[in-house]
């Protein structure tokens, strides 16, 4: 089923009240975050978002595909599931080997050529993780960082899903600039739950929670794009920082005030 | 009478699914029993009684393979359901190999497998899994998607005509498949035969001998580096 549009209509709040927010649409191409503080509903919104919600979720809320209800039996084989949902698991719990495991998904989802996108998934994970994956380790043996950057990975080049939902990816230790700045590169939806205000202004809009409701629905304006631009400079100054730290070296102040100058404006 | 046979690996969650269903049965005011064989102790019996309210028999099979001691009692059980007025008789089996099948014709098989039980479980179980009409995959959201998928083509590799439902059972996600199943269930017919014949029963440990090694025993036998043969009569 071609994806095109989803549209999400807004139920009610933990107070029982409707949400201030009634509907929002998403298009691909679009990234959007949502945001607010711990407990305000964020991950039961995409939750509500993964399965369809049909005013049959807590949150009464429900969705539209292509302006469309979607239908009973969609989501009963998870392989034809338009939807990737990267929760905040950081382990695997299957006991095969990467290779093997990523060759039987791309079989099930029916890629032409296994190996080369076997390889892509791969070069994709690699570009987020510290330490490279490697193709024979068990999965059960990956750390929480090559866990989720896989996970990624897999959702969108082997999964090919139209929609993406990421739940805190910023929580994994890879590199989450980098990770937005790849997943422009393919075409879908992108939705992000998260704390950083760099994915957030990054995103093209975004919905604010808010004791379990949508408060507000808020476009990225070109002020905040601007912003955007200097914040990823500060989080890339602290990306190398913290390389500076793995690779065992000391920071010092000179190496210190020399990246920081160029923050200054 | 109905009968509904629910088999799998010890705690992956065959009374959960078992509750949820019931639940769904009681709902649509279906007259069920419900009958478990068990070899030291259990007490989903008590728990579904108190629950539900239907007629429940608890069977230890103590010496006895759960799967044998199903083979022994289900004609007198499934007799005693209809004297309860039962409708359909669901009977959970912990099995203890899991080796054997439980699953007998014109009844519904289910196995219930959890998806959490590492990838090779389908290509180990044989026919729990491969003569059963149902697999339900419980706890699904405790691993992600593309373990999921993966988990799913493991276990059709398998049973290629089985029916597969991913369930969260502790939420009664994934139930309602089941029971849509189970109400096209066909009546049970007497006598009733097993699906499939259960590995070799003639056991010099089942009666009794303990010493190791194959010089010890007699009957089908096998040997570190030889295949099967026969000492014997």
């Amino acid at each position: 089923m071609e994806v095109n549009k989803i549209t999400l209509f807004g139920g009610y709040g933990k107070d029982g009240l409707p949400e201030k927010v009634s509907e929002f649409s998403m298009e691909v191409g679009d990234i959007v975050s949502i945001v607010g503080p711990t407990g305000c509903g964020k991950t039961t919104l995409i939750n509500d978002i993964e399965l369809f919600a049909s005013h049959n979720t807590p949150s009464g809320r429900r969705v539209e595909i292509n302006g469309a209800p979607v239908p009973e039996d969609f989501i009963f084989d998870p392989s034809n599931h338009p939807i990737a949902l990267i929760s905040q698991h950081t382990n695997f719990l299957s006991d095969l080997p990467v290779e093997e495991f990523l060759s039987i998904h791309a079989t099930v989802r029916g890629a032409a050529d296994v190996e080369s996108v076997i390889t892509e998934t791969l070069n994709f994970a690699n570009e987020l993780t510290g330490e490279a994956i490697m193709r024979d380790i068990a999965m059960t043996e990956l750390s929480g960082g090559q866990t989720r950057s896989l996970l990624i990975a897999d959702a969108v080049v082997i999964g090919n899903s139209p929609i993406i939902l990421l739940d805190e990816i910023e929580n994994a230790g890879i590199h989450r600039t980098k990770a937005l700045e790849l997943l422009k590169t393919y075409n879908k939806i992108f939705v992000f739950v998260t704390h950083d205000p760099c994915i957030a202004l990054m995103s093209d809009f975004r919905i604010v929670m808010k004791n379990g409701a949508m408060q507000q629905m808020i476009t990225t304006r070109q002020e905040e794009k601007k912003v955007a631009g200097k914040m990823k400079q500060i989080d890339d100054m602290m990306l190398d920082f913290r390389q500076i730290i793995r690779s065992g070296e000391e920071l010092t102040e000179s190496i210190f005030i020399e990246n920081y100058k160029v923050l200054t404006f | 009478m109905k009968l509904v046979i629910i088999a799998g690996p010890p705690t992956c969650g065959k009374t959960t699914v078992i509750r949820q269903v019931l639940k769904r049965m009681s709902a649509r005011q279906i007259k069920t029993a419900y009958v478990k064989i068990d070899v030291l102790y259990a007490d989903d019996d008590t728990i579904i009684a108190k629950e539900f309210g239907i007629p429940v028999k608890k069977v230890y099979s103590g010496e006895l393979c759960p799967d044998h001691c199903n083979v022994m009692v289900l004609d007198e059980a499934v007799e005693w359901a209809e004297k309860c007025g039962a409708s359909y008789l669901f009977v959970e089996t912990a099995g203890l190999c899991l080796r054997c099948s439980p699953y007998v014709e014109n009844s519904l098989g289910i196995v219930v497998l959890e998806a959490t039980s590492g990838m090779n479980l389908p290509r180990k179980i044989g026919p729990m899994l491969t003569l059963a009409d149902i697999s339900v995959i419980t706890k699904i959201d405790l691993i992600s998607q593309a373990e999921r998928e993966v988990f799913r083509y493991r276990v059709l590799e398998s049973a290629k005509k089985i029916t597969v439902v991913e369930s969260n059972a502790l939420y009664g996600i994934g139930i309602d498949p089941i029971v849509k199943q189970i109400l096209k269930t066909p009546e049970v017919e007497f006598p009733m035969y097993l699906r499939g014949n259960p590995p070799v029963g003639t056991c010099t440990i089942c009666v009794g001998k303990k010493e190791i090694g194959a010089k010890n025993h007699f009957g089908v036998l096998r040997t570190l580096e030889q295949e099967l043969f026969y000492v014997g009569e």
